[in-house]
């Protein structure tokens, strides 16, 4: 059953985020955490390891979440789910949504192995991995998610000389129900995943790409522009893996039809994180993205 | 009922009784076999819980913390290095203030690897805000987990309940399993004064200011240092609650007990040894053998470690000439925590009186090196004749 596509005019008014937040001026999180939870709901408790999250949620002992939240160790993020999980199945109450939101380095990194653990345990919680690309809370350094060529606080004169780490994959390879690729570029995307997988069950993972002015290097003003460059390129691919099945979703899914990419090098253009990527370097990225949207262009025939 | 088992039965029989909502352990030796026969209670439904077989002991204290924070009343048990790995997790749920109880079935810690007992891993978590109770027999570690979550719960501060791997965790004895109605009866249901609730959100465990702060509606909160102050002097307060504790616990199983000291003709004893769990009970030994010729020695374990029953240790040593302290762990680069600690309350205590008893300090059994009740009795009777020269002196030591 397809489900309606929600438009901005079909959005609950409903705000679990009160307005003014401790987050940074044109924060990419604060979009995406924002309608996040409009589609999650009332009826949700969340985990939150230490990251920029933390700083948006606010200072004790006031908060800008409207929901309630665990804070957690930095690794025990999805051990944390677990654990509420098992008190509310303990309690019989099977209407409660728990959701984490953990950072790109809380997931990729530290929080890893306690998100296979849960993954594999099949615990019924939605994960989401907010990708900024970096240790941006702790100023800006680099994680297994930060892509190749980009200058970090501790990569900072040659960028980071490795790939970023697939997470989604391997999420994937933990055969969930439901792996999701979004971005906070497109939030109604993010939307309607969110609803489209809340009935699925164990676990599922929400990977988004979130656009960061400080960590990134660009006018705040620019970071949607930039998250669709990231998309638009087809750099950064949004999808959705359901119980096994890959689809391409919203803009990605456009871009096969169009079968016309903007050139990656504008996207790198666009952030001073970059600026140490050289043509030639660029163009190799440019080849690899080419030959994977063959591939999809292929499987679209 | 009288039943025969080992120590790790007499645990998982403990939390059966107390009706844990939540389990979640990670396999370590000597810990095992309480988890093993938690998950066998759940699957065969003696025990309605929910059994979590995490991937790690940092996940299964992080599913501990989650769970008590939702209100639901949890248990976990690790050894060794698994406590190590928790570290963290030990440190914040106490600071969270949730009434959790982990078994510590106490094992040497790597580096090199050993899997035998000594008391470096649940000794090493001493200042991290936890309640420590030490058992010596297998009806100790049953009461004693019983007692925890009573306690646990009355104070808001998570209870290690340690026990000896193997000597205890892997020996049969006689105990008196209790009737589930009693248990119900000493211990109520979990009732936390607050639980994650969707109709009642609140923002739990983040970033506090090193100085209070007024909250929306103009309220002053406390800053980090006031909760943490709050956690130390609940821990002080809890050496109060623990005699509740075993007054209520007497009343309703008839077992009566000091909730901090375990004496063993300590009365007319010149010189007292000093320890922590089944140790103390080979030391009775001991001083038997002394007593018989004629040295006039008695044996106190110390039930209680952290919050530490200063004025108790201090009371009861009142008089005494000499204090032998032995110890199955050390702080490194020092003596063994339990000697200074005591030091530390005869000092508070009698300090100045010109009546402060020597205190000798002894390792024994590092790594599971077997301890010989002759070697004990002779050490003891060597110093209360003169005083080691070099200390903490090693018993048994092959250099």
């Amino acid at each position: 059953m397809q489900q309606a596509k929600t438009t901005i005019l079909s959005l609950p008014t409903q705000e679990f985020v009160h307005p003014g937040t401790r987050a940074c001026t044109g924060c990419g999180l604060s979009i995406a955490y924002r309608v996040g939870l409009k589609a999650l709901g009332p009826d949700t408790m969340l985990i939150v390891p230490p990251s920029c999250l933390t700083v948006l949620q606010g200072l004790f002992p006031v908060a800008s979440t409207k929901l309630p939240c665990l804070n957690v160790t930095f690794a025990s993020t999805a051990a944390a789910a677990t654990g509420i999980l098992a008190t509310l199945k303990a309690q019989g109450n099977t209407h409660t949504t728990v959701a984490a939101w953990a950072g790109d380095g809380g997931t990729s990194d530290i929080g890893l192995q306690a998100l296979s653990g849960a993954a594999e345990r099949g615990d019924n919680f939605i994960y989401f991995c907010y990708d900024n690309e970096g240790y941006m809370n702790t100023g800006v350094q680099r994680s297994g998610t930060t892509p190749i060529g980009a200058i970090t606080a501790n990569t900072p004169f040659k960028g980071k000389l490795q790939q970023k780490k697939d997470v989604p994959a391997i999420m994937a390879a933990h055969h969930l129900s439901y792996v999701a690729a979004c971005s906070a570029a497109y939030p109604l995307d993010l939307y309607d995943k969110i609803l489209k997988c809340r009935d699925l069950p164990g676990t599922k993972y929400f990977h988004i790409h979130i656009p960061c002015p400080p960590g990134w290097g660009y006018d705040p003003r620019y970071g949607i522009k930039i998250g669709r460059l990231a998309v638009e390129t087809g750099y950064y691919d949004l999808y959705e893996v359901v119980n096994g099945e890959f689809r391409l979703t919203a803009a990605s899914e456009k871009l096969v039809e169009k079968r016309k990419l903007v050139p990656v090098r504008e996207y790198f253009r666009s952030q001073s994180r970059f600026k140490v990527l050289t043509e030639e370097q660029i163009a190799d990225i440019q080849k690899q993205i080419d030959e994977k949207w063959e591939g999809y262009y292929k499987k679209s025939d | 009922m009288h039943i025969i088992e080992d120590g790790n039965a007499a645990a998982a029989l403990g939390v059966r009784l107390c009706r844990p909502q939540v389990i979640a352990a990670y396999p370590i030796t000597p810990q095992t076999p309480v988890t093993e026969k938690l998950s066998e209670y759940v699957e065969e439904g003696s025990l309605s819980a929910q059994y979590i077989p995490v991937e790690s002991e940092h996940s299964a204290l992080a599913v501990c913390i989650a769970a008590s924070s939702a209100g639901a009343r949890v248990f976990t048990a690790t050894s060794a290095n698994g406590l190590l790995y928790m570290h963290e997790q030990v440190q914040w749920a106490a600071g969270a203030r949730l009434p959790i109880v982990m078994c510590v079935v106490n094992r040497a810690v790597g580096a090199p690897w050993n899997i035998w007992n000594d008391q470096q891993d649940s000794i090493s978590q001493r200042d991290t805000g936890w309640i420590q109770m030490y058992c010596a027999d297998h009806q100790q570690i049953l009461d004693t987990v019983i007692k925890a979550y009573w306690l646990a719960e009355k104070v808001s501060i998570p209870i290690m309940v340690c026990y000896d791997g193997y000597i205890l965790s892997h020996t049969f004895m006689p105990f008196d399993l209790p009737e589930a109605r009693a248990v119900d009866a000493f211990l109520p249901p979990f009732q936390p004064e607050y639980a994650l609730n969707p109709r009642e959100p609140a923002n739990l465990n983040t970033v506090t200011l090193p100085d209070v702060r007024m909250d929306v509606h103009g309220e002053l909160a406390h800053g980090y240092m006031e909760i943490r102050y709050l956690l130390q002097e609940d821990l002080r307060l809890a050496l109060g609650a623990a005699a509740e504790m075993e007054k209520r616990f007497a009343g309703v199983f008839g077992r009566e007990a000091d909730p901090y000291l375990e004496p063993y003709r300590c009365d007319d004893a010149d010189f007292v040894a000093v320890g922590l769990g089944s140790l103390t009970y080979q030391l009775r030994v001991s001083v038997d053998a002394l007593r018989a010729e004629g040295i006039r020695v008695g044996v106190m374990g110390v039930r209680f470690y952290r919050p530490f029953p200063d004025e108790a240790i201090a009371r009861a040593l009142t008089g005494k000439t000499g204090v032998i302290v032995f110890e199955k762990a050390l702080s490194y680069g020092y003596e063994g925590a339990l000697a200074s600690d005591l030091k530390s309350a005869l000092y508070e205590y009698l300090g100045g009186t010109g009546r402060l008893p020597t205190v000798q300090n002894f390792i024994a059994g590092i790594g599971g090196r077997e301890i010989h009740t002759q070697d004990l009795t002779d050490t003891l009777r060597a110093a209360i004749q003169a005083r080691v020269s070099k200390e903490p002196a090693w018993i048994g030591l092959k250099l």
